[in-house]
């Protein structure tokens, strides 16, 4: 029966590839012991710059198991521009999903909505809440329940580099006219560029449309803002920056692109959050730290404003180590932990007590961007927050290769929200 | 290219041929008298077939009926059934019939993305054809170093096709990009090759054009050396001349390879995910977005994810192919090849 052997192997060999898709790990249960001590492994996902942030907040999470001896921290970095994706097919499918994760401030209503997030209220994640700033913690808010805990809040502002401002003797604009008188000087007196404009991104699009007094949408009126004469506006306004030469811009690869000029000193100035300061420190041009510049973002005709951001700490609903989790979330934005961060890397705290600590009161990065982020225009905190920027994405793209115009890229935005926000005006 | 498997092979079995004349309608004892039979006498061989039968009703059957299923609903992100620790979400989607469908075929979007996966496709398919055949003629020649060239001009191959393209990203780049550099060196203007709508066009299809050139270039060299020397011999003694034993000899010696690899990369390039999504993601602005690069991003890209028109779009891929293959088919066998 040799040929029997054949089709015996074959079954076998399918039983086996059905039994390897079938088997889910199932390794990671853990939890509080009869003693109450917490046990097993969390996951964290996170999604901080790599090459400069991942390694302190890699760092500073495994020290969690310093303080609970029997958890095994497991430090993820996914890359910004992934995470939201991969967590939503991790969470949906139940296989391969974090304990935790570093959701950004408009995700996690999203995440919320979807159900893939543990309510926090009453758990141990949630410490000393009135000690979050009102800002920080409004986003983690959906339904009257908290799914997140804050840790990082953020805003936007002009990068300069000092030399080259010198060099051309030119002082930080403050509107987007002087941007662009400043770009041609600078460009005439030392032939490099003025401003990055990151195009492959509708965030930096933001405090453009804020300046004009715009909005994506109007969340407490239920209306869809983004195609007003502000937003045409807007959308002229960064056509012009690029067609001027006042401003570089790529369609893809921005964030490495944006970097990596501003860090070789081939453009004066960039937009961007506290995020980059940590990369930014690292670039050849700022090997001494105080040619780093930092500025309000140009005013537009009608005001000046950018985006209020951050980061929140979330459990995962399915999680198989709840209370190790809620713990990790606690420690990695207690105050003692933001201190450290906000010490190492720039970023800035969500509690209230750790800004006035002295090592945080005197860090440059901080004391410029806490005033930003006070005034900062709040995001709408609703589901669909996270799918806002993909529609704007698209034809803010369009718009600087010159494929639509201004009005007609405003107008598609409008109209692609309306398919997504039903009945909102 | 695994990524488009499933819908090849699809594609390529195609709807099986009704049953001609035999069996239908001659009552029901011979049938089921000859199934009886068939099922005693060749028991062991369908007892052979059955994994086979099992694991494709499984990985592709399942999937293909699902997204014709979900392709008639409204299914997306938020509406689907879900189970997550403690949170039980049933599936709240509806049916709504062909509804997808006529948005599909009625909008700009598929339209306009259809315009241009046909352009991507006819030119890749042309371009990669014209210089596999090129290649392989000048290589069945007996020329010095024939063999180190032909590893080299396999080498494409060989190369998994995301690290590739990962390669031509870079080589790609605008700023800090290779191309570039060497154009600046000979003192020319940067070209925007990723970040123009028309130069990315040019940019993506050059890619697949690489990529798709060993394959053709193989096959056709093997077509090539099937072609006997005695009819080159005979034609030259007649006094044919270089042209004409290429057209009269090579072109017809080739027609049963060609036309199999015409069928195969046309697929292949219509489906070509790995190149757009890696190279561009579609963009600039949605200037490079093919059918398969779109239905992923209703997908997994948006939010909520749209799997009803994702499923859509996939559904009408199929049949696109699928009519494709069929009036391929019917056209040579017009011209009298046993296909």
């Amino acid at each position: 029966m040799r040929r029997g052997i054949a089709a015996t192997a074959l079954v076998a060999a399918l039983g086996v590839t059905l039994a390897a898709c079938g088997s889910d790990s199932d390794s990671n249960g853990g939890g509080t012991q009869g003693s109450g001590e917490l046990s097993g492994t969390v996951t964290w996902w996170d999604t901080s710059t790599v090459g400069s942030e991942d390694k302190v907040f890699k760092k500073i999470a495994e020290g969690f198991t310093k303080k609970h001896p029997k958890v095994t921290v497991k430090y993820v970095n996914v890359p910004f521009g992934e995470a939201q994706n991969k967590f939503k097919n991790a969470a949906q499918s139940g296989s391969g999903a974090p304990d935790v994760i570093r959701s950004e401030v408009a995700w996690t209503p999203e995440f919320a909505d979807l159900g893939y997030l543990a309510p926090l209220d009453g758990t141990a994640a949630l410490k000393d809440k009135d000690d979050f700033l009102k800002q920080a913690a409004a986003s983690t808010q959906y339904n009257g329940k908290t799914y997140a805990v804050p840790q990082v809040i953020d805003s936007m502002g002009i990068f300069y580099n000092k030399k080259i401002f010198k060099d051309a003797g030119v002082q930080v604009p403050k509107n987007i006219d002087e941007l662009k008188t400043v770009s041609a000087t600078i460009k005439q007196k030392t032939g490099k560029t003025g401003l990055y404009l990151r195009g492959d991104d509708a965030y930096w699009f933001l405090s453009f449309l804020y300046g004009e007094g715009g909005n994506l949408v109007d969340a407490e009126q239920k209306k869809i803002t983004i195609g007003d004469e502000s937003g045409v506006k807007a959308f002229r306004t960064v056509k012009d920056l690029v067609d001027s030469k006042a401003a570089i811009t790529d369609a893809t690869n921005g964030w490495d692109n944006m970097q990596a000029a501003f860090k070789d000193g081939k453009v004066a100035m960039m937009i961007n959050g506290p995020w980059a300061v940590a990369d930014t420190l690292a670039g050849k041009e700022f090997a001494d730290k105080a040619n780093l510049g930092i500025a309000p973002v140009p005013a537009g005709s009608a005001g000046q404003g950018a985006p209020q951001g951050g980061h929140n700490l979330a459990v995962y609903a399915g999680s198989k180590n709840l209370d190790a989790s809620y713990a990790f979330a606690e420690y990695m934005t207690s105050a003692e932990t933001q201190r450290q961060v906000a010490k190492e890397l720039s970023l800035l705290p969500t509690r209230q007590s750790v800004f006035i600590k002295p090592d945080v009161a005197s860090n440059e990065m901080i004391t410029f961007f806490k005033p930003v982020v006070d005034k900062a225009v709040e995001r709408p905190w609703i589901p669909e927050g996270g799918s806002l920027f993909e529609p704007v994405k698209v034809e803010y793209t369009k718009v600087l290769t010159g494929q639509t115009t201004p009005d007609a890229g405003a107008k598609a935005v409008a109209d692609a929200y309306r398919k997504l926000l039903k009945d909102w005006k | 290219m695994a990524v488009d498997t499933p819908s090849q092979s699809v594609a390529k079995a195609g709807p099986p041929p009704p049953p001609r004349g035999r069996g239908r309608g001659t009552g029901t004892g011979k049938p089921r008298g000859a199934s009886k039979r068939s099922l005693s006498t060749h028991w062991y061989a369908w007892a052979l077939v059955a994994p086979v039968v099992v694991v494709i009703a499984v990985i592709i059957g399942y999937p293909l009926i699902r997204g014709i299923y979900l392709s008639l609903t409204n299914a997306n992100e938020r509406n689907v059934a879900r189970s997550i620790g403690v949170n039980n979400i049933p599936a709240t989607y509806e049916f709504v019939g062909l509804d997808n469908y006529a948005e599909a075929i009625s909008g700009n979007q598929f339209l306009g993305t259809l315009g241009w996966t046909v352009v991507w496709t006819v030119s890749c398919v042309a371009v990669t054809f014209g210089l596999g055949l090129a290649l392989a003629n000048i290589l069945n020649r007996r020329i010095a170093g024939r063999s180190v060239y032909r590893m080299l001009l396999i080498l494409p191959w060989a190369v998994p096709p995301f690290v590739s393209v990962f390669a031509w990203r870079f080589l790609y780049d605008e700023r800090r990009g290779m191309l570039n550099q060497i154009l600046s060196g000979a003192g020319l203007d940067a070209v925007p090759w990723l970040n123009d709508p028309t130069v990315a066009k040019l940019a993506v299809i050059a890619v697949n054009v690489w990529l798709g050139v060993p394959f053709m270039m193989v096959a056709l060299l093997g077509g090539l050396q099937s072609i006997p020397g005695e009819l080159y011999e005979a034609a030259e003694m007649d006094g044919a001349n270089a042209w004409q034993r290429f057209r009269h000899i090579t072109m017809p010696g080739l027609r049963s390879v060609s036309t199999t690899v015409l069928l195969l990369s046309t697929i292949w390039t219509f489906n070509m995910f790995p190149v757009i999504f890696l190279l561009t993601r579609g963009g600039p602005g949605e200037a490079t977005q093919i059918l398969v690069t779109q239905a992923y991003k209703f997908s997994f890209e948006i939010s909520p994810r749209d799997f009803a028109q994702s499923s859509t779009w996939g559904v009408l891929i199929l049949i696109l192919l699928m009519v494709f293959a069929a009036f391929y088919q019917r056209v040579l066998r017009k011209q009298g090849e046993v296909w």
